[in-house]
């Protein structure tokens, strides 16, 4: 192989000196730009090292003169959030609804912060605007199943039910099918019974006289939680019957599926998740999908809902 | 300029060596010290092993795909943190062979999904993710309902990971295989010992079917322990020796 560089004629660019059979390569130069672009980007690097984390160790890393870390950055964002918020936050922990329904920028303010927590973590189960789903409480109504004042929405998102918390609300019906509690004909009995003490009598019309039998058994096996006249009992989670409203829906055979397998959803418990704050604002917006109930008559009995952490057992 | 280049250009041997040279230096300047720096993956409380039912979960999880659409990883970015929780640390992924951090959120992070919902939830969502989330995507796997868990293969899915130095006890893997179905049946002659063997652990039936241990079972006991490890109330994420 020829080791002999020239210039070509017609470039005027050196060649590399090679020579395959006649075929000669030029040595074009590399482009004076990019060349200078590619010495920047080294000594940019060398800038980098400096300035941030960059070299491992035998023990450790490089930090850089600025510091920077992830970790940190975030840890600060949130702390300017908190801090961006805090007024607000605190002033909401303190407050009792009748202080929040009356200062318009805090309603506001807890109905926002609410609705963005409910649309992250609660919407899922409960439906947008907290419109329910079978086995999912509706939420937009006014009828409650543990109890519908902003104290008993607060408890009910910090510690759940059935979450396995230990101040979690705890409830649990019999599977009266499934585990052969009674025979099939009661159940249907029970059924037609529970139609005809709910608001959904005018609709399935029941089985009068399966009823009367099925009272019988009701009385013995569900008032003592669902009550006499199937009022409900919220001490006990136990839903009302006398509405036309259903958990787990309220066709015949819907109602008879309950009784046969008792079912009881799980809520988790937020109380590790979200600050009492947040815990409130979220309670806040429950409260006005539709059916908030007024705090009890005695207003002062409400204090200890503002610090829910410590709330008796 | 230099004419060391030729030297290369001309000897394919000493190019190859050459690469090998440059390459390895690149290599054991970030690499080797990975292996010795104290504070790659930071000291925290809480982080155990999988239970061979979670395990076994996880291997559903990876044999579905679940990591195409769904990440493990939440990043330390304000907006993450505040939609998914504390960001992950590097020590809840230490028993991870191979770990699910994933490239892509075509669905939520899930990172911390564990106890977010309930079990009966995961149960309707996998069945039909439509029935609980309207405007969901995921395709629906039914089938994990009616597919009994194969444990068969948990002693060897263990031994492989205490080679990898996952610190499973001798007693945990000589019952791997029992204690797959013990976990998922609290009212089987198994549960007891799974509880002993696990302290802190509570056996449970997930799928809602009691008389079965199904494929279901295993992947809800895996996405209900996610990221519930670490005890963030008592964990100080921003002390200067936990911030990297």
């Amino acid at each position: 192989m020829a080791e002999k560089t020239e210039i070509d004629d017609v470039s005027g660019t050196q060649t590399t000196g090679h020579e395959w059979d006649g075929v000669k390569e030029l040595d074009t130069p590399l482009p004076r730009w990019w060349l200078y672009i590619f010495y920047a980007s080294i000594l940019a690097a060398i800038v980098y090292w400096v300035l941030m984390p960059a070299w491992p160790l035998v023990n450790g890393y490089t930090k850089g003169v600025l510091g920077w870390s992830d970790r940190a950055n975030v840890a600060s964002d949130l702390s300017a959030l908190r801090s961006a918020r805090a007024a607000d936050f605190a002033r909401l922990e303190r407050a009792s609804y009748a202080e929040i329904a009356a200062d318009a920028d805090l309603r506001e303010f807890a109905r926002a912060a609410g609705e963005s927590v409910f649309g992250d973590y609660c919407r899922t189960c409960h439906g947008a605007g907290g419109a329910g789903a079978p086995g999912y409480p509706v939420l937009a109504d006014d009828v409650w199943i543990w109890g519908g004042t902003l104290a008993d929405i607060e408890r009910t998102i910090a510690y759940g039910i059935r979450s396995g918390h230990p101040s979690a609300h705890l409830s649990q019906m019999p599977a009266f099918g499934r585990d052969a509690l009674l025979a099939p004909q009661q159940i249907g009995d029970v059924t037609e019974y529970v139609i005809s003490i709910s608001a959904a009598r005018t609709r399935l019309a029941p089985n009068m006289g399966a009823a009367r039998r099925g009272a019988t058994t009701y009385q013995e096996q569900c008032a003592l939680c669902h009550g006499p006249t199937g009022a409900g009992d919220r001490a006990q989670g136990a839903p009302s019957l006398d509405d036309d409203l259903w958990l787990y829906g309220g066709s015949r055979a819907e109602i008879r599926r309950q009784i046969e397998l008792g079912r009881g959803g799980v809520m988790p418990a937020w109380e590790s998740r979200f600050d009492p704050a947040t815990r409130r604002a979220l309670a806040v917006y429950v409260y006005e999908m539709g059916g908030g109930e007024p705090d009890p008559p005695p207003a002062p009995a409400e204090a200890p809902a503002a610090t829910p952490m410590a709330a008796p057992q | 300029m230099w004419k060391f280049h030729r030297w290369f250009e001309r000897h394919s041997l000493i190019l190859l060596i050459g690469i090998l040279v440059v390459v390895s230096i690149g290599g054991l300047v970030q690499i080797t010290p990975l292996f010795f720096i104290e504070s790659t993956i930071e000291r925290v409380q809480g982080v155990r092993p999988y239970t061979p039912l979670e395990l076994a979960g996880r291997q559903i999880y990876i044999r579905e795909g679940c990591y195409v659409c769904h990440s493990q990883m939440i990043r330390p970015l304000r907006d993450e943190v505040e939609r998914y929780g504390h960001y992950s640390l590097a020590a809840e992924s230490m028993y991870d062979h191979p770990f699910q951090w994933g490239s892509k959120r075509t669905g939520p992070d899930l990172a911390r999904v564990g106890g977010r919902y309930s079990d009966e939830w995961h149960r309707a969502h996998l069945v039909d993710p439509r029935s609980v989330v309207p405007e969901s995507v995921m395709p629906p796997y039914a089938f994990l309902e009616a597919k009994e868990l194969d444990v068969s293969h948990m002693r060897a899915h263990l031994t492989a990971n205490r080679l990898l130095r996952v610190p499973y006890t001798q007693a945990q893997l000589a019952n791997a295989n029992a204690d797959a179905r013990a976990q998922a049946e609290p009212t089987g002659d198994g549960a007891y010992d799974f509880e002993k063997r696990y302290p802190g652990l509570a056996s449970r039936d997930y799928d809602g079917d009691p008389s079965r241990v199904t494929e279901m079972d295993a992947l809800i006991a895996y996405l209900q322990m996610l990221g519930t490890e670490v005890d963030f109330s008592t964990y100080q994420a921003e002390d200067p020796a936990n911030l990297r």
